[in-house]
């Protein structure tokens, strides 16, 4: 049973290339797909409620010995059997998107998004590092030949070459870091490993290899300086992809993280307080570098990419809190955005569809004639800006209960109001024509109207298979929420994050007033930001204030400059500063 | 000797002028782990691990890692693969291999 979520979609990706030369009909793929998904979903659904079992699965019943393991594991709990059930929920969401989307696509859509959702899974479940690397790749070549689809483009080719490259020599370094733990431990298992690091004192070569195998890690959830990938990726990946790059993959980065520390080397390591804040200042800065990308950016797409990178910054802060409720609020912050965002893509994805372009000065205005769609994109852009109910404000309101640092808070709350604000100016801009049109910046908009060829010719209306994944993401957002607000369902997360750290929750994760009053502030906020950045030339305080800041910005294209050397070379550097710190603070 | 084969990767990496010379130098960065691998595993007079015509108690070396280097190189077929056909049709849309001119996105 607890195979099947990876074995399953396994089978299908298979079978859909062997009957490749007699199945031509396209219906049949959209259906395996989805059905392959769906199922995925309900077994995970039901692997995360199953309380009769330890949690550990053995391949073949190859139990362990005396305490040393021989087979593989799978470990399941509720927070990474939740994980995983998020994404192939998303999966199943983007494949009835896709139904009507893409103009003519071939096996290979259907079978790379099965074995990319087989990795997700298996990354998720994998009780082993040497396996949970493996699932790695295969999602991550899944992902790369995603991004790639449709290689007839320049863009495309572009970024997943960027997204490729620096995954994989993140990748490697993870296995180098695997490598030095087993030779130092003799030993794969998670928790075999946990147990012998926490036996012995710490040394230098198991603090090179925790920061060698969170190197990979890191890059796959874009924190600052190993991010720059993510942008060049997310813009050019066939939107539905999209949803489930920005949605779960890059979270699964930062779910490794949790993992390796807090089951493979935290407790061995010590300086829980500064290894803390090492991961709060990282988190911190990801968060604002993200915001400020957002802000400036004008395609649509790479816009909510850099919201993703400022939200995953956001996350990481909440797992750096190494606090039960700070994991739970960064656990429901997970879901809440994976929802809203995913809904934000698959709405950027029909206006492509409708509209040609994905280019926010263009299409100033024109999006009036999508209306529904305009509806849900302003609705999923208020909940990406922690507006109570959605399930994003609880999720930020027990982050910031657990940190306790007003100054934390603030950032955090700013970096929210500046990201989602520049969303909820796209939504004023394009769907009800607010403001005054931005000036045509030359560069992004070709880039933006680059965007072609990749959706159907029927163009005239939103089909349903489109409208609806989207409001059902948007309503799933709110519902994360609404449930989440119920004692029962938060205590049993809360006690879910405290299992998964081995330590005991100290405080509650409630609804407090400050959350909801955050949450509106946040919403509030963003409103004000985005009418600022639709409004700004009439009012003269702002055009005084814009003008040097905008010069300012150009900067910033220095350091996104989309040439792999200069990304591996921040990654390196990234990689040398976390190693010097980490030094600093164990020796 | 793993360090070095790690760090002329690196640096070829980031120094390359040509996609394909990138692409072989991340093979490079590769290598260095299936060396560390059968490093890590190495016993100082240690047998090739198949017990069939030898004895079960014979001093061996460690078969773990072999099959962890395996697995790396089926890994490493696929991305190379895939990666040198990216670079194909970058050579196709751009009309060069320079990574510094392969920028449809920049900022």
């Amino acid at each position: 049973m607890p195979s099947l979520p990876v074995v399953v979609p396994l089978i299908a990706a298979a079978l859909l290339l062997a009957a490749r030369p007699l199945a031509t009909y396209r219906r049949t793929l959209d259906l395996v797909a989805v059905g392959t998904s769906g199922a995925v979903a309900l077994i995970l659904g039901f692997l995360i409620f199953r309380t009769d079992h330890s949690g550990s699965y053995w391949f073949a019943g190859f139990h362990p010995a005396h305490g040393i393991a021989v087979g593989i594991e799978f470990t399941i709990g509720p927070l990474n059997a939740g994980l995983a059930c998020l994404g192939a929920t998303g999966m199943t969401a983007v494949m009835v998107f896709s139904w009507r989307y893409f103009t003519q696509v071939g096996t290979y859509f259907h079978v790379l998004m099965l074995t990319f959702l087989a990795g997700m899974t298996g990354f998720c479940l994998a009780g082993d590092v040497f396996d949970m690397f493996v699932w790695f790749e295969l999602m991550g070549v899944s992902a790369y030949a995603l991004t790639a689809y449709r290689p007839e483009e320049r863009g495309p080719v572009q970024g997943a070459l960027n997204f490729a490259i620096t995954n994989s020599v993140g990748a490697y370094l993870t296995l180098t870091g695997i490598a030095l733990i087993y030779g130092r431990t003799g030993a794969l298992n998670m928790a075999q490993i946990g147990a012998w690091v926490d036996r012995h004192p710490p040394s230098g070569l198991v603090t090179i290899s925790f920061l060698l195998i969170i190197t990979g890690l890191l890059v796959k959830s874009a924190i600052v300086p190993f991010h720059f990938w993510l942008a060049d990726a997310h813009a050019v990946a066939p939107t539905p992809v999209c949803v489930l790059f920005s949605g779960v993959m890059v979270e699964l980065g930062l779910y490794g993280i949790a993992r390796m520390y807090w089951s493979v080397f935290g407790p061995g390591l010590g300086h829980r307080a500064a290894v803390g804040h090492v991961f709060l200042a990282l988190g911190v800065l990801t968060a604002v570098v993200g915001a400020l990308y957002c802000f400036r950016e004008r395609h649509v797409k790479r816009l909510l990419a850099f919201s993703t990178i400022s939200h995953a910054g956001v996350f990481l802060a909440g797992f750096a809190l190494l606090s039960p409720l700070g994991l739970a609020g960064a656990a429901l912050y997970v879901a809440g955005h994976a929802f809203v965002k995913g809904a934000l893509f698959l709405g950027a994805g029909i206006v492509l569809h409708r509209l040609r372009s994905v280019n926010e000065t263009w299409l100033h205005g024109r999006g009036r004639k999508l209306p529904v769609t305009g509806v849900l994109f302003t609705a999923a852009a208020l909940g990406l800006a922690d507006l109570p109910p959605f399930g994003t404000f609880l999720g930020k309101g027990w982050i910031d209960d657990a940190a306790e640092a007003p100054a934390v808070t603030l950032i955090l709350l700013a970096c929210t109001i500046v990201s989602a604000g520049s969303v909820l100016r796209v939504a004023g801009g394009v769907f009800y024509g607010l403001g005054d049109p931005p000036r045509e910046d030359e560069r992004m908009a070709a880039e933006a109207n680059e965007e072609t060829g990749e959706t159907d010719t029927a163009r005239q209306r939103t089909p349903l298979s489109m409208l609806a994944p989207l409001a059902l993401l948007t309503v799933a957002g709110l519902a994360v929420g609404i449930t989440a607000m119920d004692p029962h369902a938060s205590d049993a997360l809360l006690a879910a994050a405290a299992q998964f750290q081995g330590q005991p929750a100290v405080k509650p994760a409630d609804v407090t007033v400050s959350s909801v009053v955050t949450g509106v502030a946040s919403a509030g906020g963003a409103v004000a930001v985005g009418l600022a950045g639709l409004y700004w030339r009439r009012l003269p305080v702002l055009r005084s204030l814009y003008e040097p800041g905008a010069r300012g910005l150009g900067l910033a294209d220095r350091f996104q400059s989309g040439v792999i050397n200069d990304y591996v070379t921040w990654a390196i550097a990234g990689l040398a500063c976390l190693g010097g710190v980490l030094a600093a603070i164990i020796r | 000797m793993v360090a070095w084969i790690l760090a002329v990767g690196l640096h070829g990496i980031v120094t390359s002028r040509d996609l394909i010379h990138q692409i072989i130098c991340l093979v490079v960065v590769q290598s260095s782990t299936y060396v560390l691998l059968l490093g890590v595993g190495y016993v100082t007079g240690g047998v090739a691990p198949y017990f069939y015509d030898i004895s079960q108690r014979a001093k061996a070396v460690d078969p773990v890692v072999q099959a962890l280097t395996l697995t790396d190189i089926v890994v490493e077929a696929a991305v190379t693969a895939l990666l040198l056909s990216f670079a194909v049709q970058a050579h196709k849309r751009f009309g060069t291999l320079d990574p510094h001119e392969l920028v449809e996105f920049r900022g």
